[in-house]
């Protein structure tokens, strides 16, 4: 038997790993985290007599109809109580009082107890989302209806998203047709620098030009698929990178049954699957230990997956299958950051323009639609967003039925 | 809503031997230890072996991994009918109930109420964090303020809607105190000024220090019998007069202002006969003071919505104009877990036999304690009351 290189990963979180919210919750809870990850608001609504109802249940209090669903739900609600709380049981709790509680009364029925920001008023009226808290757990958050000077800067808002603003932000591929946009986005939304990391910072390709030319971008030199590469540029800014969005990505359009389809397939995986792989190890740790070091802490981790990874297409397997390969590992990676609070937000996109998916027709994802989706996701804490047509009608056609999806990709 | 045909009476039925186990902040004992004491206490005071005791009532929230069974074979009984009553505030009044049917109905002759629990230093939080699964999902993730958070969202209400100030519930904190000094059982042994009380800090706005319990550990516990058993082993003894039980009450209220009392109190008055002006001592479930407020209104001595003109112009001493949590209540005697809903009836038991000692209450035959519990998420889900009166003997 081969024996593994390293260190067995330990299993306990690290010491001093920040406390996290309280994170059991029933199976059933776990529809309102499907909601969240994708920021819909949903409850449960019977199917028999229409009625919506929270806490998660197991049956309709109302007709006892055992098939609850969980629907998109009015956000709507009006805020009948509220208290500070100064003195809480719990750890993390402890570290960030005082906390509002509120109870709402949703406006489709049933009473909720929420996080409340700071600027909702008892008596007046209030937007409901669904957030994951930094244990990566749904709860339910209400935020004035209407927009208030400095929203964003609620502490318990904050302590649900991963918004730009003031971080520190690492590209880790700055070839990816989209790296630019990205760049220039996450700067309009207030990140306070943006590194790009390039192979061969000199080369000369289409987007380097606009890079280089842009303020508070700095090109730094990253070779993703060689790790003494990722590990010698996370010994230099690994302790300040907020948020990591991971663009590593090979695109080589091949059939399984050309000569060159193997090796194709496995530098597919190394520039992507190994790349992150790399990543995780060289930038994961040293985010974990900031993951709750106040407004500058290490946020978030950022993969930019192709909507291939969801449903295989014959036309771009290699992609298909490295990215199939690194949305299982973001899950892994995203296990691994919980202890450290930093979420994990896979971006799904179609075919992005560029030089990479010439020949496939439209509709295809823009790289500043791509931008605006990612910076979104981030300033509201979300954990999967499916980018441009393609990617949304993949989602809904794998939730339908995974099968027609892989016959009419096959076809 | 009309009821037919009307409940049988407890004719014969009497609760005696009140027992009290001193309470302590914290215990490095299990609640198995603290029933222990309770069920030495009953035995000692009725004068009969534990053996003698063939019903077995048993309420707590640290007995995990055992149940009552599991109590049964540890501490040596053999009862023929069991009950574990998981209820919290409102174990006493059910225990009650269920005990007296079951002895009236020959299927038990002595029956032991008991409620214990423990305080280790990390019970509190695990009882919390357990507490129900829609507390596990859908409230104690959101600030873990436990019971002070959720009452907190009840008490803002009630205060909006009703008037109710802060001095109103300080009002009943500081009688309650002053009550708690004449009872040498009582964790808490300094007065407490309004003063004090307005001063105090916030715990979950708009509650503060004092509208909170201690918890701690201790235990209560009472027998329930029939009349001739107690004659016979020379117990005073109080019939129960009537009682009421209710969960999950007026489940379209936005926010908790009344419990399920409100659906039941005109049951509880018909059923003992009497008007609530015949009840000489009050015994609330106080685990905060707006509940004590909504109990007033609810089990009939005034109006919804009028319980804060009710504590203004009213005196909640053991002297005063309504005696009210006569031994210092939970807010001050303590919160010994589940325990805190046997402590209004014990000494209820105490004051209409008569036997209340120093926090006697004058001529005291009629008593009420009432029953109060489970915020599973955003209410209380259990209300109880019963009524006892101690022929003077």
């Amino acid at each position: 038997m081969t024996k593994l290189p390293g260190p067995e990963a330990p299993k306990a979180p690290p010491a001093g790993a920040p406390p996290l919210p309280p994170a059991n919750r029933s199976r059933t809870a776990h529809g309102l985290t499907r909601a969240a990850a994708e920021g819909r608001f949903a409850l449960q609504r019977c199917p028999a007599c229409a009625r919506f109802t929270y806490p998660p249940r197991d049956a309709c209090p109302k007709c006892l109809c055992p098939a609850l669903e969980f629907v998109d739900a009015p956000e709507g609600g009006l805020l009948v109580s509220s208290t500070t709380i100064h003195a809480s049981v719990d750890p993390y709790f402890r570290e960030h009082l005082p906390w509002r509680q509120g109870l709402v009364t949703a406006d489709c029925g049933p009473p909720i107890i929420v996080h409340l920001h700071r600027d909702c008023v008892e008596g007046e009226r209030v937007r409901l989302s669904l957030q994951l808290d930094k244990a990566g757990q749904p709860v339910v958050f209400a935020r004035p209806a209407t927009e208030t000077p400095n929203m964003q800067d609620d502490p318990a808002w904050q302590e649900m998203t991963a918004d730009p603003r003031s971080r520190r932000i690492l590209i880790t591929n700055g070839r990816h047709p989209a790296a630019p946009a990205l760049a220039r986005a996450l700067l309009q939304a207030g990140a306070a620098s943006v590194d790009v990391g390039l192979s061969d910072p000199d080369e000369a390709f289409d987007g380097g030009a606009l890079l280089r030319a842009t303020d508070n971008v700095t090109p730094v030199a990253l070779d993703l698929t060689d790790a003494r590469s990722v590990a010698a540029l996370a010994a230099a800014i690994g302790a300040e990178v907020d948020i990591l969005i991971n663009t590593a990505d090979h695109v080589r359009p091949v059939h399984l049954f050309e000569r060159d389809a193997p090796r194709c397939l496995m530098e597919t995986m190394d520039a992507t699957v190994a790349a992150t792989a790399h990543l995780a190890q060289a930038f994961g740790p040293a985010m974990m230990a900031r993951g709750a070091a106040g407004p500058n802490s290490a946020v978030a981790w950022v993969n930019i997956l192709s909507a291939y990874a969801l449903g295989g297409h014959p036309e771009f397997g290699p992609v298909s299958v490295a990215h199939a390969a690194c949305l299982s590992l973001s899950h892994w990676l995203r296990a691994e950051l919980r202890p450290g609070g930093i979420r994990v937000l896979n971006a799904f996109t179609g075919p992005v323009e560029g030089e990479w998916y010439q020949r496939v027709p439209p509709p295809k994802t823009s790289p500043s639609q791509l931008s605006r989706a990612v910076v979104d996701g981030l300033r509201r804490g979300l954990e999967d967003i499916y980018i441009g047509d393609i990617a949304r009608d993949i989602q809904a056609r794998l939730a339908a039925n995974p099968k027609a999806l892989e016959r009419e990709n096959g076809q | 809503m009309t009821r037919q045909p009307v409940r049988k009476s407890y004719d014969g039925i009497v609760a005696a031997v009140p027992v009290s186990v001193p309470y302590e902040r914290y215990s490095i004992e299990s609640a198995h230890w603290w029933i222990a004491r309770a069920l030495k206490g009953l035995c000692e005071g009725a004068g009969i072996d534990h053996r003698d005791i063939d019903g077995f009532a048993m309420a707590s929230f640290t007995t995990a991994p055992d149940s009552a069974v599991g109590l049964t074979q540890h501490l040596g009984l053999s009862p023929r009918w069991l009950d574990h009553v998981p209820m919290g505030g409102v174990a006493g009044v059910v225990s009650l109930r269920r005990a007296a049917r079951a002895v009236q109905a020959g299927d038990a002759d002595i029956v032991a109420c008991v409620a214990g629990d423990t305080n280790q230093v990390d019970t509190f939080r695990k009882t919390v964090a357990h507490f129900s699964r829609f507390a596990q999902d859908a409230s104690y993730p959101y600030g873990a303020g436990g019971a002070n958070a959720s009452f907190a969202l009840i008490a803002r209400y009630y205060m909006n809607r009703f008037g109710a100030r802060r001095e109103d519930f300080g009002k009943l904190c500081v009688a309650q105190r002053a009550n708690a000094l004449k009872n040498p059982h009582a964790l808490m042994k300094t007065p407490l000024t309004l003063d004090d009380y307005m001063r105090a800090r916030p715990i979950a706005e708009p509650l503060h220090l004092f509208d909170c319990v201690m918890p701690c550990a201790g235990a209560e516990a009472f027998l329930i019998m029939r009349e001739e058993t107690a004659s016979a082993l020379g117990l005073p003894f109080a019939r129960i007069l009537s009682t009421i039980e209710r969960h999950h009450a007026f489940a379209e209220d936005e926010v908790q202002y009344r419990g399920g009392w409100a659906r039941d109190v005109g049951e509880l008055y018909a059923m003992a006969g009497i008007t609530p002006s015949e009840i000489d001592v009050v015994q609330t479930y106080d685990d905060y003071p707006v509940i004590s407020m909504m109990q007033f209104e609810d089990l009939g001595f005034c109006a919804k919505g009028e319980a804060p003109d009710f504590v203004r112009s009213h005196s909640f001493e053991i002297d005063g104009s309504f005696p009210h949590n006569t031994s210092g209540g939970q807010l001050s005697a303590g919160q010994a877990g589940a325990a805190g809903g046997h402590l209004g009836i014990v000494e209820c038991l105490r004051q209409v036999t008569g036997r209340a000692g120093p926090t006697q209450v004058e001529q005291a035959r009629i008593g009420l304690a009432s029953g109060f519990g489970m915020i599973n998420y955003d209410r209380g889900l259990s209300s109880g009351a019963v009524i006892l009166w101690g022929e003077t003997q």
